[in-house]
């Protein structure tokens, strides 16, 4: 919804004024002017409240302001098993990790680790065999499937509880400063249908913060393939960067994948129906079949004569719901502590792999989304970030090393909305300078500088991503 | 700041057109409405509206209290009227959220909605559902367990404010024609319901709960101190307070009201998605909203008892720079407030039917009006020079 738009020159007035002397000396190509706010471009948001993530975008039009707002109702809704008086939330499980989608995706925004020994709620574990399934996905376990589902809702035995215990490790920052980092180790308890064999791979995987999404996906293929660059020809420190390719549901062929870890997912839809079916047991139209495994005994058919749990309709808002949540403006992008950061963040070579500006082409159905210069500090590329962070588990083109670049828009404000600060995949990092020091792989030479870094000029880069 | 030096020029020649008309119009010179002047009465009637909720919350925790020392139908029913009288100034209140205030941290455990019921206690699909049941689990009802549980997992999992309460007090909603209809035996410990006890003890805590909420709030805004909310609001610049002022107003007005509260239910139909759903008392909530917006809007508030707290308000600072979008604005929220007061009760009857139907034309009615009042808050905040973060 267009809340207050007359605003919009007066913002880029201020900026372009108060920032006519920022101009780089070093030739860096620094964001300037009222760019450096507006990092959703039009769609942006203005709020830096615990509410920051839940807006929907700026130009929301007449027409999709109704979706927004029922999406939202049912991303919302903790959803029930199958009762005799139906209803449009009912079809949960048998097998879930979570009973709504706000469950792990809290405000909109990320989920939480366990602490050790705490039970694992608003985050999962990813399971595979070694090996590869049709068009290159993971390989299931021919029992637990694909991803453990510690509740059900009674009609089966639930699969496992996950266990975490975090293992810690020390190192020191080439001033002398000591850090800790600790790695989670994962382990099942009161497993539901008999033992998992010695070869199961795991993977933590903590939901992820739902903001600018549409963005994301309005971004054409061929400006990512121009990103591309597979040899590492192009960066003096041998940051490759490829694409995945995976499997869409919708057009039964590879197409590049976006969104997931691993971006293992082509667009918002098919990622929210594999969200609604994996993480709740809901079936929909992408994927009729429920969420058991054959050796699971089907009680529950999910895919009724009255068609799925999740109607096409509800899932549809959803999506839009999930594509048109807006990201939120940046503070104080001209602080002289924020400028050096940035800086920083140019000359170590963050940017590299987290390039700030991405440009959407014309987005299909959504017009709202089509046309912006974002800045969501992604090239959505896989980067193969080292053995410390791999989690072996292949996934389409990913490997166990590779991991997709996660943007960093919205960064700053989820201590605000989420109340923590946990980051990367298994929410193993406490903060941004951690998640910083498990870079790896493509990124070492990238890690060594941050570690050579003076502490203020440490300080400088963290609060720049925390600007974002 | 060289970027200020033209609003300054602005306002100037705003005073002196002001003054102008004053002296032609009445003959008397009013002195104009300054920013500070707005934002300093702002307060006043946060802190005035927040005492009242404080105060018919203590009302409320006293009746739960007598409730459950004497289970009984009149009992029940005092609690009841004890709710619906603390949600008139409460309601009213919530034009004040959104902007990063005292209310914003401690909204969730407040009036957090829409709750799943059998997440605190059973019902007619789930008879042994919900904390209350849950012996082995909680064996003990304590603040700092429902604090805990409130929004956890999930963000209808509500265990704690006036939803909860509202829950506790009517149960379910299963009447077409009226509201939940719990029976008091539900709290009869001896000979009465199972869990009686539990319920109570859950009932008298989260009542306590809301008043030490409201408290806290009235707290925050309580004049004459120097180390409270209210203090460092008044030391901001009266631009950044005036943008907090409306940007609570835009929120409250559009995704709140128009979006989460009218569309919502517009759209699914279904009585879940309905704001005050146990009471059957949400058409009276939108009046409170629409009222909260024209309080601040207007810069008075009517206490329960009648009387009025009035002084410099927004309309007026706003005509001093566009006459003829304050008037507007000021005709669009009494739209709004004539609009919200034509829903029909119950609301959760009257969303279904036909678009066609009276209750669901009154409700397009009342959500089309708040669309317009936003626009107008949006442009009020261009009128004013503000840079609002919205």
């Amino acid at each position: 919804m267009r809340l207050f738009p007359p605003l919009r020159s007066l913002v880029l007035l201020g900026f372009a004024l108060g920032s006519a002397d920022l101009q780089g000396e070093d030739g860096l190509a620094l964001l300037r002017g009222g760019d450096k706010e507006l990092v959703g471009g039009a769609t942006t948001v203005f709020d830096d409240t615990a509410n920051a993530f839940s807006l929907p975008i700026r130009n929301l039009s007449e027409e999709h302001r109704a979706a927004f707002f029922v999406g939202n109702s049912f991303f919302k809704k903790n959803w029930v098993m199958s009762t005799a008086s139906t209803s449009a939330r009912d079809g949960l499980g048998p097998l879930f990790n979570a009973r709504s989608c706000s469950s792990c995706h809290f405000r909109d925004g990320r989920g939480r680790p366990p602490e050790d020994g705490e039970p694992m709620s608003t985050m999962l574990l990813r399971i595979s065999l070694p090996g590869r399934s049709a068009h290159g996905a993971p390989r299931p376990h021919e029992v637990y499937g694909d991803q453990i589902q510690g509740f059900s809702t009674g009609q089966l035995p639930a699969e496992a509880s996950v266990l975490v215990h975090y293992q810690v490790s020390e190192g020191h920052y080439a001033d002398g400063e000591t850090y800790k980092l600790r790695r989670p180790v994962y382990s099942l308890a009161d497993l539901g249908y008999g033992p998992v064999g010695t070869n199961l791979l795991v993977s933590g995987r903590v939901a992820p913060a739902v903001l600018g999404l549409g963005l994301l996906e309005a971004v054409e293929d061929q400006a990512l393939r121009k990103l591309e660059d597979p040899e590492g020809r192009r960066s003096s420190d041998g940051i490759s960067g490829r694409l995945n390719q995976v499997w869409s549901l919708e057009l039964s062929r590879m197409v590049i994948g976006r969104f997931g870890w691993k971006a293992e997912q082509p667009t918002v839809r098919q990622q929210v129906a594999a969200a609604f079916l994996g993480d709740m047991g809901l079936t929909t139209s992408l994927f009729e079949r429920p969420n058991q495994t054959s050796q699971q005994q089907l009680l529950d058919q999910g895919f009724s004569e009255s068609g799925p749990e999740v109607s096409d309709r509800i899932l549809a808002d959803v999506v839009t719901y999930s594509k048109t949540l807006a990201v939120p403006a940046r503070r104080k992008p001209n602080d002289p502590v924020v400028l050096r950061g940035e800086r920083l963040f140019h000359q170590i070579g963050c940017a590299q792999c987290h390039v700030p500006s991405l440009q959407t082409g014309a987005s299909a159905g959504m017009p709202e989304l089509g046309g912006q210069t974002i800045y969501p500090y992604t090239d959505l590329l896989l980067h193969d970030m080292g053995e410390g962070l791999a989690d072996g588990r292949p996934t389409f083109e990913a490997s166990g090393n590779e991991w997709r670049t996660p943007p960093l828009w919205g960064l700053g404000l989820l201590s605000k909305v989420n109340g923590h600060t946990f980051l990367l995949h298994d929410g193993r990092a406490r903060g941004i300078a951690e998640a910083l020091l498990w870079h790896g792989g493509e990124a070492q030479s990238v890690r060594e500088r941050f570690v050579q870094l003076p502490k203020e000029d440490r300080a400088a880069l963290l609060t720049f991503i925390e600007s974002l | 700041m060289n970027a200020s030096q033209p609003r300054q020029l602005v306002i100037g020649v705003a005073l002196f057109l002001g003054l102008g008309a004053d002296l032609w119009g009445s003959g008397r010179v009013e002195p104009p409405v300054t920013r500070q002047a707005v934002v300093a009465h702002y307060c006043k009637l946060v802190y005035a509206s927040y005492q009242e909720s404080a105060q018919a919350g203590l009302v409320l925790a006293k009746r739960i209290e007598a409730l459950l020392a004497l289970p009984s139908a009149e009992t029940m029913q005092a609690a009841r009227e004890a709710w619906l009288q603390t949600r008139i100034p409460y309601l009213q209140t919530e034009a004040f959220r959104f902007c990063d205030g005292p209310i914003d941290a401690i909204e969730g455990r407040i009036n957090a909605w829409p709750i799943d019921e059998n997440y605190v206690d059973y019902t007619v699909d789930g008879p042994s559902a919900g904390i209350i049941a849950a012996v082995d689990r909680y064996p003990t009802i304590s603040r700092g367990l429902l604090v805990a549980l409130n929004e956890k997992e999930g963000e209808k999992n509500i265990s704690t404010g006036f939803h909860a309460i509202e829950f506790l007090l009517w149960g379910q909603d299963l009447n077409e024609t009226g509201p939940g209809s719990r029976s008091h035996q539900d709290y009869a410990v001896q000979g009465g319901a199972k869990h009686a006890a539990r319920r109570g003890e859950y009932l008298r805590i989260t009542a306590r709960l809301l008043v030490e909420d409201l408290e806290s709030l009235v707290a925050a805004w309580a004049p004459g101190k120097s180390d409270n909310y209210r203090a460092r609001f008044l030391s901001l610049e009266a631009d950044e307070a005036l943008s907090a002022i409306l940007k609570g107003l835009g929120s409250l007005s559009g995704p709140e009201l128009s979006g989460e509260r009218l569309t919502v239910p517009y759209e699914t139909k279904e009585q879940e998605d309905e704001h005050s759903c146990f009471s059957d008392n949400t058409h009276n909530d939108f009046i409170g909203n629409v009222l909260g917006i024209q309080n601040v809007y207007l810069g008075r508030y009517v206490r329960l008892d009648g009387k009025m707290v009035s002084g410099p308000s927004l309309r007026d600072l706003l005509a001093r720079f566009d006459a003829s979008l304050a008037e507007r604005l000021k005709v669009e929220i009494q739209a709004s407030l004539d609009a919200a007061k034509a829903v029909p009760a119950p609301f959760d009857q009257a969303i279904r039917g036909k678009d066609s139907s009276p209750g669901r034309l009154a409700i397009k009615k009342l959500l089309k009006a708040t669309l317009a009042q936003t626009e107008s808050i949006s442009k009020a905040a261009a009128a004013l020079s503000l840079r609002l973060k919205l």
